[in-house]
Parts: structure tokens; C-alpha cells; sequence
């Protein structure tokens, strides 16, 4: 099994190497004219006003903790969903309590408002 | 000195240096950049020890929402994204003494543990380890209590963190 | 064994009698024989993202009734290539304040991102990279890795927009990874694998009939993953003039947008492959290479299909977004993933499995409609009520 990631490590040092490349060969055959209007950050045309830190909502952070508990419920699912074929009933009602527990997490969180985007 | 172990002593040297860099760097984006490629390490770790799965699920998580996690607490709190003070603080011989002493104390302990002679068991070709995880996450002779109360685990997480964010209204 | 039974093993069959004659040691054999297959996948991988550049500015042509670009070779074809070309030679200019390492990291993670898809797809009955046992969930990590490259791309710009466009991209992208980790699950208990090629081999009847909303849920999800339209919030041009690539020129761009068309024709393909049977077709068991036709043609279908999606609707804005994602789309993934794995189970050796799941299916997708339309006209009464008084007092 082993083999297999080597493989995939290979793979990923190879392909590293495509975008690597193509940017070197940009450096090297690319204009080199500097100045600083053109170096200057993107505002639509105008000049930056104040530091590049603005307040971010904190419903970035909560979308981020929610998508969090799911994506580890959801990895505990595979191997349970892998196995199923050679599992009596039993295991597969255990594995739908596991998600119906989740849902109730889910619908929680609905109704306390962390979902909104304002 | 084989192969696996050539990998694995560049794979420590990575998380190592990944460590050391993610506590000494004084930009907090670096710092969680290099916590990533720590986590990286790990997950490379667990296909040394023919755990595929964890290791995808080591990147999945970790990396995909835990660091992503901990990128928007950085930007969402802080103000200074560098860290202004100085590094050390006036008891850093304590520290230094400290650390010393307990890694004295592990490598000791570890020079009398019997686990380094094992040799890894190897398993028969043809078993589907995914599937022999999965049946065991529901047999009732295995891990079936704790995969339910893992589910309870993480929807007093989800509810916890929901309500401390919500708290006001 | 000859050439068209099983080509893979043949080439490398006579190249590692090749090299063993030349006396090479047998480790650098094999890894000389897995580079060259390495190099052999990139290279295709890399043509085809250059074609898929001249493919999508022909297809957008004919959506919005004109022609494409068919000035440079004919039909316009080498057109791609002098996009490169100019890619190649713009200054490469990095604004002031950036932070140089992560700003030239980003781009080189999100190529190598999508690159990577590549080593699990299996083009052909014998033909794929390598055989992972955990290949779903692999394809979620690959996932995560282009996610981290577009905060990167964001943070490393020193610029306002690009940062928020960063975030909300991730917000989306990282939304919509439920719903689409819930529908690759229900092909993966209908095969018993999380391999990709197992998946395949198990796809005696398609999974597509088995499952069709699963696939829905799949599509859209993909779709808002790769951060195409109607989800393409990291590109919305009229409002955060392209999002987190504000600030790249040059090649970087280039990577940027040429890994999200190779990314979307590599999501086609595992489209493709976890519900449409993948390689398989008449006489593709026999002749794997016919494996890889059919491959090709599937998933150049469903990329027209997003291609088409993308130039029929208008962009979404975030917050229906998320509510789309976290309200209707979750709940109804788990909801499905429940009554799959019920039925499967139930229905597991009969003669009705596909029968019954289809059905199920199609309830699970009547009472989606019909809790829907309940909740529709509810929302119509809210609104219908408060209008009534008004105009009465009006005329007053």
C-alpha cells in the first residue's frame, strides 16, 4: 500500500514542477520596469485609505466552526458506509442514529439565527 | 538505513522545523502557515504506518477546516498581524531548565519501554482495513458506544460554540 | 497480453526489459518506470486544460449567439496557445506590502491541487494512475488544498478586496463540501468501496438510476466548489472586480484560471465516474483504450453541462447561497443518505434493489417538492396580508 503513496508523492513533486516552471520562465523572459504606481494595491481606481485590515464579520467564523462539526461527522460516516454491505440491519439504524443526532445540531443551530448572513 | 526510514527522518526534520517555526515566527499568518505544513508532516506520519485512510482524513480535517479555522480567528481578532514585543522573557533559563529535565525524564523512560523492539505487524494481503474500521465502529462487541457519544461529543460542540456566539440573542 | 488488451502493463512490461538489460538496479527501474507514467498523465492533463481553454471560449460563442475566436488557425484553434504565449511575456508585477513567498506559493498550490486529482481518476478498465483505497475522501483532501491556495492568493495580496474576496470564496467552498461529502457517500455504500475504481467495477447498473437525486446534490455542489457560476463569487466582476486574484499578472493568472477549467473537466470526470460508470461501455473490459473514449466523451458532457449552467444563470448572492447550502441541500443530503442506506440494506440481495431505491428516490424528491411549495405559499401569505389595509386606507 505503500507504493501507492510513493506514487502519490511523485506525483505531487512532478506536478509541482508544471506551475513552477511556467512562472520561471515568466521571471526570465517577462519586463522588469518597476514603478509605483504600478505597484500600488487595486482600490477601483483609487488611492488606498488606511491599512489593509478592515473588521470582518464574525459569521465567517461561525460558518467555518459549523462546516467543522459536519466534516468530522461526515469522516466518521465512510468507514461506516464502507462496511455496510457485510453488516446486519443493526449497525445500519446505529449509523443513522449517529446522523439524526447531527441533523439535531443542525436544526440548533437554524433556529438560534447562526446560519443568517447578517 | 532503508528507505522508509530515510522518509521518515526527513519527514520528522519537517514537522520538527514546522514546529519550531510556527512558535518562533513573529507574523501570525506564517504561524499558521507552517502549523499547516506540521499537520502535513503528520499526515505523511500516518501512510508511513499504512494508515491511508487517517492520513487523508488528517488532511481533510486539520487542514481543510481546522487551519482554515484557525487563518479567520487570526484575521477576526487581530489587530497587529506581527507580534511587536521581544521573544524572550526574563524567565527563560527557567523554561530552558524545565524542558530539559522532562525530556530527560521521557528518554529515560522510553530507553526501558519494550514497544521499540516490535517489529509492525503485518497485516494479510486482501484484508480491507477500511471495512474491518467500519465494522468495528459498529459492532457492539467493538467502538459502537463510543462512535454514538462521539455524535453526542460533537453536538455539545456545535451547540456550545452556537451559543457563545449568540449569547445576546 | 498484447497492446490493446492491457497497454499499461504491456509498455512497462517491455520497458522494464529494456532497462534491466541495460543493467539498472530494480528499485530505479520502478521509479523510473512510475515517473514516466507520472510524466505521461501531466502532460495529457496539461494538453487537455490547454484545449479546454479554446473549448469554453467556443461553447460561451454559441451560448451568446456569435462566434468564438476563429481568426488564429482554423476554427481558431490554436488560439490557446497564443494566450500562453502572451501569459508568458506580461511583466510579472507584485504590489507593495505583499508578502512575497505566500503570493508566489499561492498559484503553484492551486495547479498542483487540481493536478493531483489526476493520479486516482481511472481512465480505463487497466489504466489509471494508481488504485487508492480511500479515493473519495482523497479527492475532498485535493479540495482542501486548492481552499488554503485561495487564502493565500487573498492574504498575501495586501489588498482589501482580495481579501474579502478570499473569504467569501472559502466560506462557499468550504459550505458546500457537505453536501457533496454526503452525496459521494451514497455511491460509496451502493459499491461497498471508497475506491474510485472500485466504485466503477461495482456499476453494473449505473448509479445514476440508482440514485438521481444523490447526483443533483453532486452536480450542484460541484459546481459551488469549484467556484463556477452561478456560484462565482471569487470572480464577480461587477462587484469585487475578480476577488482574489486582484492583484496577480502575467502566468499567475493563467495558472489560476486554467486550474479552474482543468479542475471543473476533472470534476466532470468524477462525475462521470462515481454515478455515470465511468470508463464502462461496450467491449470497454476488452479494450480498455475504448475505456478512456468513453470516459472522455462523459465528462466533456457534463462539463458542457456546467459550461451551460455558468452562461444560463444569473450569480447568486451569498447569503441566498449559504441558506441555499446549509438549509435545503444539508438537510436533504442527509435525508436521502438516511433512506438510502435503509433501503440498500433492506432491499440488499431481492430483486428489487434498483427498483426500490429508484422509488425511494422519487419519494424523498415528491416530499422535498411538496414541503417546498407548502413553505412557498406560506412565505405568499406573509406577503399578501399587510396589502390589504393599506389601499383601503388610501382611499380614505
Amino acid at each position: 500500500m505503500q507504493n501507492e503513496w510513493i506514487y502519490i508523492g511523485l506525483f505531487m513533486l512532478i506536478g509541482a514542477i508544471i506551475p513552477i516552471g511556467a512562472i520561471t520562465v515568466a521571471w526570465l523572459l517577462g519586463p522588469r520596469k518597476p514603478n509605483p504606481v504600478k505597484q500600488s494595491t487595486y482600490e477601483c481606481g483609487m488611492e488606498t485609505v488606511g491599512e489593509s485590515w478592515i473588521q470582518f464579520k464574525a459569521q465567517y467564523y461561525i460558518f467555518a466552526l459549523v462546516y467543522l462539526v459536519f466534516d468530522v461527522e461526515t469522516v466518521f460516516l465512510f468507514p461506516w458506509a464502507v462496511a455496510l454491505g457485510k453488516l446486519p440491519l443493526f449497525a445500519v439504524l446505529e449509523g443513522v442514529l449517529f446522523i439524526l443526532i447531527l441533523i439535531t445540531g443542525l436544526i440548533f443551530a437554524w433556529r438560534k439565527g447562526a446560519l443568517e448572513w447578517v | 538505513m532503508d528507505f522508509m526510514q530515510i522518509i521518515f527522518l526527513l519527514c520528522a526534520a519537517l514537522i520538527l522545523g514546522a514546529a519550531l517555526m510556527v512558535v518562533t515566527t513573529r507574523n501570525m499568518i506564517h504561524a499558521a502557515l507552517w502549523l499547516i505544513a506540521t499537520l502535513f508532516g503528520v499526515a505523511i506520519l500516518y501512510v508511513l504506518l499504512n494508515a491511508g485512510f487517517l492520513a487523508v482524513v488528517q488532511v481533510v480535517i486539520y487542514i481543510g477546516a481546522i487551519a482554515i479555522l484557525f487563518i479567520f480567528a487570526v484575521m477576526l481578532t487581530r489587530r497587529e498581524m506581527r507580534d511587536q514585543g521581544p521573544q524572550l522573557n526574563n524567565g527563560w533559563w527557567m523554561a530552558v531548565l524545565i524542558s530539559l529535565l522532562s525530556f530527560g525524564g521521557l528518554f529515560l523512560l522510553f530507553t526501558n519501554w519494550s514497544g521499540f523492539g516490535k517489529m509492525m505487524v503485518n497485516i494479510p494481503a486482501g484484508t480491507d482495513t477500511l471495512r474491518e474500521l467500519g465494522s468495528a465502529l459498529v459492532s457492539p462487541n467493538a467502538f459502537v458506544i463510543p462512535f454514538e457519544v462521539a455524535s453526542v461529543l460533537l453536538l455539545a460542540a456545535l451547540i456550545g460554540a452556537v451559543y457563545v456566539s449568540f449569547r445576546g440573542k | 497480453m498484447n497492446f490493446w488488451n492491457d497497454p499499461i502493463n504491456f509498455v512497462s512490461v517491455w520497458l522494464r526489459s529494456l532497462f534491466s538489460g541495460w543493467g539498472m538496479a530494480d528499485w530505479l527501474v520502478n521509479v523510473l518506470l512510475a515517473v514516466m507514467g507520472i510524466v505521461v498523465l501531466i502532460i495529457c492533463a496539461m494538453i487537455l486544460d490547454i484545449m479546454l481553454v479554446w473549448v469554453e471560449r467556443k461553447v460561451v460563442a454559441r451560448f451568446q449567439d456569435r462566434f468564438g475566436p476563429n481568426r488564429v488557425g482554423p476554427f481558431g484553434l490554436i488560439q490557446p496557445f497564443a494566450d500562453i504565449i502572451k501569459l508568458l511575456i506580461k511583466e510579472d508585477i507584485t504590489p507593495i506590502g505583499a508578502d512575497r513567498i505566500i503570493f508566489n506559493l499561492a498559484p503553484i498550490f492551486a495547479m498542483t491541487a487540481v493536478l493531483l486529482l489526476w493520479a486516482i481518476l481511472p481512465l480505463g478498465s487497466v489504466i489509471y494512475g494508481v488504485d487508492l483505497n480511500v479515493g473519495v475522501l482523497y479527492i475532498i483532501a485535493t479540495g482542501a488544498i486548492g481552499t488554503l491556495s485561495i487564502i493565500m492568493a487573498g492574504w498575501a495580496s495586501n489588498n482589501k478586496f482580495a481579501l474579502i474576496g478570499a473569504f467569501r470564496t472559502v466560506a462557499q467552498m468550504v459550505s458546500y463540501e457537505i453536501p457533496m461529502l454526503v452525496a459521494m457517500l451514497i455511491p460509496t455504500i451502493l459499491a461497498g468501496t471508497m475506491s474510485v475504481n472500485g466504485i466503477v467495477q461495482a456499476q453494473n447498473v449505473w448509479f445514476v438510476i440508482l440514485s438521481p437525486i444523490g447526483v443533483l446534490i453532486f452536480i450542484i455542489s460541484a459546481i459551488a466548489e469549484l467556484g463556477r457560476s452561478p456560484f462565482d463569487l471569487n470572480e464577480a466582476e461587477s462587484e469585487i472586480v475578480a476577488g482574489f486574484h486582484i492583484e496577480y499578472t502575467g502566468i499567475k493568472f493563467g495558472m489560476f484560471y486554467a486550474s479552474e477549467l482543468l479542475h471543473t473537466f476533472t470534476f466532470g470526470g468524477f462525475i462521470a465516474t462515481l454515478f455515470f460508470g465511468g470508463w464502462r461501455g461496450p467491449f470497454a473490459e476488452t479494450y480498455p483504450l475504448l475505456g478512456v473514449f468513453y470516459l472522455f466523451i462523459k465528462a466533456m458532457f457534463f462539463y458542457w453541462v456546467i459550461m451551460w449552467v455558468k452562461y444560463s444563470m444569473p450569480r447568486i448572492r451569498i447569503d441566498h447561497m449559504l441558506a441555499f447550502n446549509w438549509k435545503f441541500l444539508t438537510p436533504l443530503a442527509f435525508v436521502l443518505l438516511i433512506v438510502t442506506a435503509v433501503v440498500d440494506k433492506v432491499l440488499a440481495q431481492t430483486n428489487y434493489h434498483a427498483t426500490g431505491l429508484l422509488l425511494a428516490n422519487i419519494i424523498v424528491g415528491w416530499v422535498t417538492i411538496e414541503i417546498l411549495r407548502i413553505h412557498a405559499r406560506s412565505l405568499r401569505k406573509k406577503d399578501e396580508i399587510p396589502a390589504q389595509p393599506s389601499t383601503q386606507a388610501a382611499h380614505h
